[in-house]
């Protein structure tokens, strides 16, 4: 029972992310008909945002100490971070704890102005192109975008860890009536579970209750009437664009503690928070939250060691590397429009 | 009216038939075998991962060649050739031809390994490859350079069957493996950890972490661990937090990872994060194994690492004299201490080349018959001798362990012991390297 309840809990959160992901992508499809395979390169890109301001809060001094040597016998280098010196050695400590919640804010103009440009530069020249011709151009600044980071920061994951007090795990067994220490996990995971809640919650307000929101989704439906109304909705579009870019960034950011980002990080969710929106219908938002929670939790039972048992002896090994192509395809052939997608979406 | 008469016809014939069959002619006793050098020049094969996740590695293992081309080429201190046991490398190139070398990606996929291999063999002159940061590719080119007639001086590979089951002829093997690893840790970890244990692996889905397992398995319960569970992940895992998960309710109190690289980084973020090494299991404390351990991925892992035993190859931090001139040569040149990919890389180019001169030619078979039983010293590992029966190094493991206290971002690791070359090898036919035979020798010819 622990056992399923901890692989719930790892769904989720691992669910958290595709969502998240998902979401962005979703949106930018509903909005502008763009396949955009560089969706994961710009969580990539947020995480690296953490990275970069980890590095700048890092930034130190360097003193000689005459008293050690360095690897080549010379007198050792000493760093001594800039912010500890400013602010003294508590204060600046807590800073640098606190880089990856910091870089929360660091991001969103930084994600904004990526956001803005690709789309502008880029994506808009695509618009009345063919999806195939979408997709290349995209996976295509995918890989440019890659090679950039690693040229950069280098081919090896970087630690980004999460801020001391949220760093351990936390007692939810204690929490439910259960045993000290039966049920506990991570609390960056479960903080991330709830982060990506916020973010899904505040999206759906934003487009539910705002006028711009309301302008949006109009566009979404008919386009071509909400601009012969006189509103400007290639403006807004690429204001959601920027904004799928923002989330998509954030959800980086608050995922380099769960795992370290090097430049493949996009790549690597790419290709399942695809089948994510597919899953979900293609352009509809809630069906990419709702399966990206449930490929999360599918995900994560697949790989409990009972399940690839039971798989294996009726001849389907690997199911933890095959389980959302599985569960796609039987969605695909009895839903072929997704979970919540609707007609008329990429059936021109 | 024709010119052409039958007469005239078979005279040019003739002509042009003893034309064209001149350079075969001529050439043949030279190109005894492929690639043979001609010109004043040696082209010697570099095949690294420069793109994809071993990249790092790659860019390493190609900076430790080039250092070693400039000392075999008269550039530089000389690094290791100071040091080095056989007195045959005078700075000279190699038998008096200037080194050389082109440069392939491998980006540690068999596939692209082997072609880009191929590429330096059969467009570039190649008269030797090089290099590798996966056992998948190591063994994928060592069969490609076997047929094709060159000697393959694999770099960072660790799996059994390197030298095991897929052994070659023309292949030869510097750096440890996963039997070695096991025979060196498994005391370690009795000392540290006791007898009465029980072991949880994550194991990475192919040949490499097959082996490693098996080795680290059977060493550890020749001590009297128990081993609870294997889980293979697949290699492309990013998230292991389901596979550690399970691990917290399975009664186990030690976990090994048989990871390595990005795949080691992601296992033991996630262990650290499930609060394991924070556990008490059986009433001891719940301890995490890393088995391979290279400074690269352990700076990468960060804190995590710390207290954490694994085995080594090799490390900067040693103070044998060959250590000392190759970190200095390396740390001069490029200002960072040279990683154990770096070490083995450089070393394997070092000793082909000295077995060339030993030898007098670059045919593979001279160069194999040259590297076979060869014993040296002077290169970083003490005594150490090229196995004839399975082209593998024999010399002392390093047990390392995460430093707790570093004083510098290189300064990661700690060695805990040197494990005698006694202790870790073993009989060529070994039950975990049978199945292989290191065939004849391929010169090309």
């Amino acid at each position: 029972m622990d056992a399923l309840l901890l692989q719930i809990l790892n769904g989720l959160d691992k669910g958290s992310a595709y969502a998240l992901i998902a979401l962005g992508l979703t949106l930018i499809f509903g909005t502008l008909g763009v396949v955009n395979f560089a969706h994961g390169a710009l969580f990539m890109v947020g995480a690296f945002c953490a990275v970069t301001l980890q590095h700048i809060i890092g930034l130190s001094k360097i003193t000689i100490d005459p008293t050690k040597v360095d690897f080549l016998g010379n007198p050792a280098k000493v760093k001594t971070p800039y912010v500890v010196e400013w602010f003294g050695e508590s204060a600046g400590m807590t800073i640098i704890d606190w880089a990856v919640p910091l870089a929360l804010l660091f991001s969103i103009p930084v994600m904004l102005l990526i956001g803005y440009a690709m789309e502008r530069g880029l994506i808009k020249h695509f618009y009345k192109r063919p999806h195939a011709d979408q997709i290349l151009v995209t996976f295509g600044l995918a890989i440019v975008i890659g090679e950039i980071v690693k040229t950069n920061f280098g081919a090896t994951e970087i630690q980004v860890p999460a801020p001391d007090s949220l760093a351990g795990v936390s007692d939810i067994g204690a929490m439910f009536g259960m045993g000290a220490g039966q049920l506990a996990y991570p609390t960056w995971r479960i903080v991330y579970f709830f982060f990506a809640l916020g973010i899904i919650g505040a999206i759906f307000a934003f487009l539910r209750f705002t006028t711009f929101g309301m302008v949006v989704r109009a566009g979404m439906a008919d386009r071509e009437t909400v601009g012969l109304l006189g509103i400007n909705i290639d403006r807004r579009f690429t204001i959601m664009f920027a904004i799928a870019a923002v989330v998509a960034g954030l959800a980086g950011v608050m995922y380099t503690p769960i795992k370290p980002p090097s430049y493949e990080l996009g790549m690597q969710f790419l290709v399942i928070s695809f089948v994510v929106v597919v899953v979900g219908g293609m352009g509809s938002l809630p069906g990419a939250v709702a399966a990206g929670f449930m490929l999360g939790i599918l995900e994560s039972f697949a790989s409990m060691n009972v399940v690839k048992s039971f798989f294996e002896a009726i001849y389907l090994p690997s199911i933890d590397q095959i389980i959302i192509y599985l569960v796609a395809i039987i969605v695909l052939l009895t839903r072929p429009r997704g979970l919540m997608g609707k007609a008329g979406v990429m059936e021109e | 009216m024709s010119n052409f008469t039958r007469r005239g016809l078979l005279k040019t014939t003739a002509i042009a038939g003893a034309g064209l069959a001149m350079p075969t002619l001529i050439t043949s006793p030279v190109a005894a075998y492929t690639n043979a050098p001609t010109g004043g020049s040696v082209t010697l094969g570099f095949n690294v991962p420069q793109t994809g996740p071993y990249a790092d590695e790659g860019a390493d293992e190609l900076r430790a060649y080039q250092l070693a081309v400039e000392h075999l080429n008269g550039g530089g201190d000389g690094g290791m050739m100071n040091t080095f046991s056989s007195k045959e490398l005078k700075g000279n190139g190699i038998l008096g031809k200037k080194v050389e070398y082109v440069t392939g990606d491998t980006q540690t996929k068999s596939d692209a390994a082997r072609a880009s291999a191929k590429s330096m063999i059969e467009k570039d002159g190649a008269v030797m490859i090089t290099g590798g940061s996966s056992s998948g590719v190591a063994i994928a080119v060592q069969g490609l350079c076997q047929e094709a007639g060159v000697i393959f001086m694999a770099g960072l590979t660790h799996s059994n069957d390197t030298t095991g089951k897929d052994k070659k002829a023309n292949g030869f093997r510097h750096f440890f493996n996963g039997y070695m690893s096991g025979a060196a840790l498994a005391p370690v970890l009795e000392a540290r950890y006791g007898k009465d244990r029980n072991a949880y692996h994550l194991t990475a889905d192919y040949t490499w972490g097959w082996t490693q397992q098996e080795s680290i398995a059977a060493a550890t319960e020749a001590k009297g661990w128990n081993t609870v569970n294997n889980v293979l992940t697949p290699l492309a895992t990013t998230d292991f937090s389901s596979y550690v998960a399970p691990v917290l309710n399975s009664g186990a109190d030690v976990l090994v990872l048989n990871h390595y690289g990005g795949n080691m980084i992601n296992s033991l973020t996630s262990a650290v994060q499930f609060g394991l090494r924070d556990k008490v299991v059986n009433n001891k404390n719940f301890e995490i194994v890393v088995p391979l351990y290279s400074r690269l991925m352990a700076r990468g892992a960060g804190e995590n690492v710390k207290g954490i035993f694994g085995s080594t190859n090799w490390h900067w931090s040693l103070t044998d004299e060959g250590t000392k001139a190759f970190v200095k040569s390396f740390g001069e040149k490029y200002g960072f201490p040279p990683s154990q990919a770096a070490h083995t890389t450089y070393v394997q180019t070092l000793l082909y080349a000295d077995a060339c001169e030993r030898a007098g030619t670059f045919n593979p078979c001279g160069v194999a018959e040259a590297l076979e039983g060869f014993k040296f010293d002077g290169l970083g590992n003490g005594p150490t001798e090229y196995r004839a029966e399975d082209h593998q190094c024999f010399k002392d493991v390093l047990v390392v362990k995460g430093k707790e206290n570093p004083t510098s971002e290189f300064d990661v690791l700690e060695v805990v012991e040197i494990t005698p070359r006694a202790q870790v090898e073993y009989a060529p036919d070994h039950p975990m390297f049978a199945g292989g035979n290191l065939g004849a020798c391929n010169s090309g010819a």
